[in-house]
């Protein structure tokens, strides 16, 4: 399973990053995206797969049964996938505008600012 | 325990709320901002007399102890990194309020600069590594908006390349975090100190800490991640920039500081040589690129480039006395750099331009804040007695302790090109006449003139008086680098109890 998700966020990460490398703005918006799912599913192998229950002891135990879930990661993925989310949106927004006001997606065209 | 390490994330959200159901009212906004500033000022004195003895306040949100709940610590460091962030606020709201155009008012400067001030002081005082994470994306949404506040061309440039860079740094450091906690089943800075010093796993940590300089470099702006800053930096209205140059870049740097001290100490040989060569490198590109330059915004956005190169070459050195010096830079450089911009800003008020080449006889025409501009210009090249000189004293004594010839003779070499840079603008812009006399543009009466100063006034008198009184401020900078130096007081501090 952890090679499999290695080979996934690789993946993720390589199509994310070239992606970023392209000269169009809707490429490079879903390059970010792709990048942070990269990321969330790394935290997620890194913090280790295990296919135990809910990390909650019943009334009157002391200790688990069987070795539990660690809930950390999935509560940082939740929260990165809200930031992330809230940040694309707002990206989207931005590229938009730009599209918009300098009326082309070509990256490469936005040089107004380069001397 | 009090409240208090949670104060300076609170007030400026309660300000920032309080912003936004009055949204209609910018008078009261203002009042609100400035109320709101000065209220943070107050608290990080207030910290600041609480820790000076070298006790570090911890607090454990909602009773969690460490390392399960998220921790809030301040030592040194953090406080005087806070009473800076108030300090500016204060400066910048204050300036805001003469300065700014009454639309980008009318959408919400304030509350966002609140909700930035927010985030900044949420990354100062946190003492776990998501948490710095989940406060390095509210002060950079902010940022953005900020940035493209207004939507003019340059701007929304800019913006692209801001965002785009701020994003894949934040996915790199997202990605170390992911790793660092596979590694060590924590992310509490304290115990990943305790877990890392254990030292069982030298390769990967080495690796970790290689994304994370990686990740903090883009936000810090070194070499060679350091390109959006000049392509986004000048596009937005100058009390923007002047906030961004003051705050953002040097978050970068407190993190790189922080986790580089703390976390990964255990390979100095390698990560802070490398840290090092950054910053020799960083030093000598920024200062290169501004000598190409002729417009004021875009010769001060480099040179917070080859500053950060300043600051990152004390972590580098990596000894006591490099970052007393690196945290003396650092109170120097927040506070020069800024009046810096706000008084390029004055400049463009009255000429309505920054280009070298239009500008000239200011001298003559405004002789005070021609003074303003060569007192704080002089200062961060490091002519003596002002605050720069002792900043790069400190530094340089270092290096040579440590026979890091090479640094040591490129600190020297840019300090000197950064005189040529402001020598440039000072020319240019105050001392030759004007190639055609262009008129005063400022509307303003001379007594509401003496009030738009007023911040560029305060400023300069703290950079002459951080030279005066560099003594004292020396020592305090001194104690804050020795429990840097010797983690273990923060690490006791954060996980033996004290909740």
């Amino acid at each position: 399973m952890e090679v499999l998700l290695a080979i996934v966020i690789g993946v993720l990460y390589g199509g994310g990053l070239y992606l970023m490398m392209r000269r169009n703005l809707i490429q490079l918006i879903i390059g970010l995206g792709l990048l942070s799912h990269g990321a969330n599913l790394l935290i997620f192998t890194a913090g280790g797969l295990r296919k135990g229950g809910a990390p909650i002891l019943a009334e009157g135990e002391k200790a688990f049964a069987a070795l539990p879930s660690d809930p950390l990661p999935q509560a940082l993925i939740l929260t990165a996938i809200v930031i992330s989310f809230a940040v694309t949106a707002f990206a989207l927004v931005l590229f938009l505008r730009t599209y918009e006001v300098v009326g082309t997606d070509d990256v490469d065209e936005l040089k107004e600012t380069d001397t | 325990m009090t409240l208090l390490p949670a104060l300076p994330i609170m007030i400026p959200l309660a300000g920032a709320v309080l912003c936004m159901l009055l949204r209609k009212s910018v008078v009261l906004q203002k009042a609100i901002a400035l109320a709101t500033s000065g209220i943070l000022l107050l608290t990080a004195v207030c910290l600041m007399v609480h820790t000076r003895t070298g006790t570090i306040a911890v607090m454990h949100v909602g009773h969690w102890q460490a390392p399960f709940g998220i921790t809030l610590a301040v030592d040194m460091l953090s406080c005087v990194m806070l009473l800076l962030t108030g300090l500016l606020a204060v400066g910048i709201s204050f300036y805001a309020c003469f300065d700014l155009d009454q639309p980008r008012m009318q959408f919400g400067f304030f509350p966002l600069m609140l909700i930035l001030l927010m985030g900044v002081n949420g990354a100062f005082v946190t003492g776990d590594l998501f948490n710095l994470y989940v406060w390095f994306e509210v002060l950079l949404t902010a940022s953005f908006i900020l940035l493209a506040l207004g939507g003019e061309r340059p701007q929304l440039e800019g913006s692209v390349k801001y965002v785009a860079l701020n994003l894949l740094s934040s996915a790199l450091f997202l990605a170390g975090i992911g790793i660092l906690y596979g590694m060590a089943g924590t992310l509490n800075l304290a115990e990943l100190a305790v877990v890392v010093q254990q030292g069982e796993r030298g390769g990967l940590v080495t690796m970790v800490a290689v994304m994370f300089l990686m990740a903090f470099g883009i936000k810090a702006g070194m070499f060679p991640l350091y390109f959006w800053l000049p392509a986004s930096y000048p596009t937005p209205p100058i009390v923007v920039t002047a906030l961004f140059s003051g705050l953002l870049t040097k978050v970068g740097v407190y993190s790189l500081i922080r986790v580089f001290t703390l976390v990964f100490s255990t390979d100095p040989e390698f990560l802070h040589g490398l840290i090092l060569v950054g910053a020799g490198l960083t030093m000598l590109s920024g200062v290169l690129a501004a000598a190409a330059q002729f417009e004021m915004r875009k010769i001060l956005a480099v040179h917070i480039v080859s500053q950060i190169g300043y600051i990152v070459m004390g972590l580098g050195l990596f000894t006591q006395l490099a970052l007393t010096g690196t945290i003396f830079y650092l109170i120097h450089i927040m506070i020069v750099k800024t009046n810096l911009f706000l008084v390029a800003g004055a400049v463009n008020r009255i000429k309505g331009t920054y280009e070298l080449k239009k500008l000239g006889g200011l001298y003559k025409e405004k002789p005070g804040l021609s003074i303003l501009f060569i007192i704080s210009a002089m200062s961060l090249a490091g002519v003596p007695p002002l605050s720069g000189f002792f900043a790069k004293l400190a530094l340089i004594i270092a290096g040579l302790r440590q026979e890091a010839w090479l640094i040591v003779g490129v600190a020297l070499g840019v300090s000197l090109l950064t005189l040529y840079s402001m020598t440039k603008i000072w020319s240019y812009v105050f001392w030759e006449p004007a190639p055609e006399p262009l008129p005063d543009l400022n509307p303003m009466p001379s007594g509401k003139w003496i009030m738009f100063l007023l911040p560029m006034i305060g400023f300069t008198i703290l950079t002459i008086g951080i030279g005066v009184f560099a003594g004292p401020i020396f020592d305090y900078a001194d104690a804050a680098a020795g429990q840097l130096m010797n983690p273990q007081g923060y690490i006791d501090a954060v996980l033996g109890g004290g909740g």
